[in-house]
């Protein structure tokens, strides 16, 4: 079947739905009868928002914590947390939140930020290494068991976190999800949330940052990395071809470029930091008959 | 000294393929980099979506596009290895790179712009014209790769040689 048909197929709402959706992007206007009150309310920006503002701070609060215990955490990995919150605060509140409701730009600025660069830098500060310093030693042995618990090695699986982040990212703009979801609250909440999950384990799942007790091979988390950035690549193409419905084809092309190459830039660190870490583990160690060689 | 020249001599060979590889990878990178960055963005001859694009064609677009860029890092990380290995071999290396770089503009030039149709390189009426250049250069870099490959080879026999009749 072509995508063509798919697309239709694809298609159940009803026509003057589409109407009123594609007329009030026009106007950049959220019509009454398209988005129910609550949904641009402040409400549900503040309870995506606020779970990244509580972990922002209890971050800072454990580092401050720990340093006089342990040696200095370094400020990088801080750095990259509260970049990391920042950014995923301000993709689910506030100005470009507001504007994705009826820009698909914003929309996909806010999904880069939100699914990709945040969980990236969220990784990058080793967060499940500073929690396992800050508890105490038998809630920490606790916590160890449960990363390497059966349901933590599903979960951060490079084939089970790739189909998550890039099988929930085709649902969403292949099918009439999209819409739907500027029409309820909890399904709103739910896809953002969902989002940024996906992110972050899809992340931890390729680059190893925080203990992680079932590691995957550097051949296969390449091969899944490609796969999955080239799923993205597809998506952004499929995006811009064949809008979403709601989606009026100029906002569609332009997202889906900004998907593509947006996507591409935050998938390049990634690649980079993998064969940086490839790159360091695959260092020539001294053997015996070299240390012969050079001490005779 | 003779052993410690044959053994030093064998890590290299042992080190052939990898400086191959290495070069492949990164040609097959740099070839789709000089696609994207000169083609794509700054001429403006490709396009980012072609209507006549085939299924077949978005999925192989996207799987090289993907693969490019793992493998112009990928690539670069190897040579970093096998540098600080002190076993890096510049002629392989080139080899791999002209054929590396020479297969994907091949393979780019005629299945993925031709049967798939993904864009042509260039929407003026005279396509045709662009599609020999482009295709010709992929032939002559593979081309150059291989007798590179074969010089190489010879580099190795004529180096054996000299190493056993030292023994």
């Amino acid at each position: 079947m072509s995508l063509v048909q798919e697309s239709i197929l694809m298609q159940e709402m009803p026509f003057h739905m589409i109407m009123n959706s594609l007329m009030s992007h026009d106007e950049h206007i959220p019509s009454k009868g398209m988005y129910d009150h609550d949904i641009t309310s402040i409400i549900p920006q503040i309870i995506l928002a606020l779970p990244f503002v509580m972990v922002l701070v209890l971050y800072i609060v454990a580092v401050a914590a720990t340093n006089r215990k342990y040696k200095r955490w370094p400020s990088i990995r801080t750095a990259c947390w509260v970049t990391g919150c920042l950014l995923a605060i301000g993709s689910v509140i506030g100005p470009l939140a507001e504007q994705g409701f009826v820009d698909f730009r914003a929309h996909m600025v806010g999904h880069l930020l939100l699914g990709m660069l945040a969980p990236m830098l969220i990784a990058l500060a080793a967060p499940l290494t500073l929690l396992l310093r800050s508890l105490s030693v038998p809630l920490a042995r606790r916590l160890a068991a449960l990363l390497r618990s059966r349901l933590a090695q599903w979960l951060t699986h490079p084939i089970i976190t790739a189909l998550l982040n890039i099988g929930g990212l085709w649902y969403l703009y292949t099918t009439n999800l999209y819409i739907l979801m500027h029409e309820h609250t909890v399904l709103h909440i739910f896809i953002h949330a969902h989002v940024f999950i996906a992110g972050y384990l899809f992340t931890v799942s390729i680059i190893y940052i925080d203990p992680m007790s079932h590691r995957t091979s550097y051949f296969t988390r390449a091969i899944i990395l490609i796969v999955a950035l080239a799923a993205h690549g597809i998506l952004s193409k499929i995006i811009y071809a064949f809008p979403p419905t709601g989606v009026p084809a100029d906002q569609a092309e332009r997202g889906g470029m900004l998907m593509y190459y947006g996507g591409d830039l935050i998938d390049i660190l990634l690649i980079f930091i993998l064969c940086l870490q490839w790159y360091r583990a695959a260092r020539p160690r001294l053997n015996k008959k070299a240390k012969e060689f050079s001490h005779p | 000294m003779t052993i410690r020249h044959q053994s030093a001599f064998d890590t290299l060979s042992a080190y052939s393929k990898r400086n191959l590889w290495s070069g492949a990878l990164f040609g097959i990178g740099l070839a789709a980099f000089i696609d994207e960055a000169v083609f794509h963005q700054l001429l403006h001859w490709h396009h980012f979506y072609d209507k006549s694009t085939t299924d077949i064609g978005l999925i192989s677009d996207g799987l090289f596009h993907a693969f490019s860029w793992f493998t112009t890092i990928g690539g670069l990380f190897m040579l970093a290895d096998l540098r600080r290995r002190n076993v890096y071999w510049g002629m392989k290396w080139w080899a791999g790179k002209l054929i590396g770089g020479g297969s994907f503009q091949l393979y780019d030039g005629t299945i993925q712009h031709k049967l798939m149709r993904i864009h042509q390189i260039r929407y003026v009426d005279n396509v045709i014209v662009y599609d020999i250049v482009w295709n010709v250069i992929a032939v002559i870099m593979i081309v150059v790769g291989l007798i590179l490959v074969a010089r190489a080879r010879k580099h190795t026999y004529a180096r054996n040689a000299v190493s056993h009749d030292h023994e």
